[in-house]
């Protein structure tokens, strides 16, 4: 290489190359680092075959999912963030066709039936997973945690932490309506 | 002496934390082998606690953490090699997991950028190095 376009090609060589950390850095700004990205988006949803909250001797699986939109929940009686949440869940069973199933998360059944009474059951069904062992398959790792399945029981979007109207208004609500429509 | 005594100081302050963090780790596991164990330390060690995501899982005191390492013991008893292991992991919890990020398309500019930037420093320097004039020692 000629000494002249090596000259300039170094400095714009490193110029570029910092502006890409640099594009990287900033988009990075808008995010919180404790999320992570799932790796289950797109995927069909783990299998599973569990008591039910209500009555033991029922069970629930994954079979559940098929022929509509779903907004799976997984909540807990002892996690303080699922009580913001339930309002909102409220709201959506009285307002939303999506079908509202919960994953109880390390819970005591008789402490679970009661933080229902008090903060309100949107749910059509509970799963009770008393060890977590289940929830390890859906990758929960903080407590509310909310899928939405489509009608073939893929997952297409997973929430970390509680659903406030904004969540549901500007993300969830839309998508729901659009797997309803297209599935 | 006195450095010695020192290096002893430090090394039994040490051995706080080693004690403290490998007894968690094992908690109240049962492993079928000493090589089992030995597995699950490096599984332990080497993976990150998603929820307290500076630690790895073996130190971690999230339930989550507790959780997780018993899976992990039970797949080292049942004869599950450590790539099994962490792809079951990864699977669940994303690369984040892991340590170190798999080589991608995506990662490829993580992992060799600073190699990059710095033999494309250290080229310039030779350059600028060769160009001076030679001082000649009488």
């Amino acid at each position: 290489m000629s000494d002249g376009v090596v000259r300039w090609l170094a400095p714009v060589a490193v110029v570029i190359g910092l502006a890409v950390v640099g594009v990287f850095l900033w988009s990075g700004l808008q995010r919180d680092p404790h999320l992570l990205p799932s790796p289950l988006i797109k995927q069909p949803t783990p299998t599973f075959n569990l008591t039910r909250l209500h009555n033991p001797r029922k069970f629930m699986s994954q079979k559940i999912f098929l022929g509509h939109v779903t907004l799976f929940n997984v909540f807990a009686s002892w996690c303080y963030a699922c009580a913001d949440e339930q309002d909102e869940l409220m709201y959506i069973s009285r307002h939303s066709h999506v079908r509202i199933y919960g994953l109880d998360y390390k819970d005591n059944r008789g402490e679970a039936k009661k933080w229902l009474h008090r903060f309100g059951n949107p749910y059509r069904a509970i799963a009770f997973d008393a060890t977590g062992r289940v929830a390890i398959d859906w990758g929960v790792y903080g407590t509310p945690e909310t899928f939405i399945i489509d009608k073939h029981g893929i997952i297409r979007y997973k929430q970390v932490g509680a659903i406030d109207a904004q969540v549901w208004r500007q993300i969830l609500e839309p998508l729901i309506q659009r797997l309803r429509v297209t599935g | 002496m006195r450095i010695l005594t020192a290096m002893l100081v430090l090394l039994l302050i040490s051995s706080c934390f080693t004690l403290q963090a490998s007894a968690r780790a094992t908690d109240s596991l049962h492993f079928v082998s000493p090589a089992a164990q030995a597995r699950y330390n490096d599984l332990a060690y080497s993976l990150r606690c998603v929820v307290c995501q500076n630690q790895t899982l073996a130190e971690s005191e999230a339930p989550l953490a507790a959780d997780l390492r018993h899976l992990i013991a039970a797949q080292v008893n049942h004869g599950k090699t450590n790539q099994q292991i962490k792809r079951y992991l990864v699977e669940r919890y994303g690369d984040f997991i892991l340590y170190s990020p798999p080589l991608s398309a995506l990662t490829i500019f993580l992992w060799f950028a600073p190699l990059g930037f710095l033999a494309l420093a250290l080229w310039r320097l030779l350059r600028r190095i060769r160009r001076r004039p030679q001082i000649l020692d009488k």
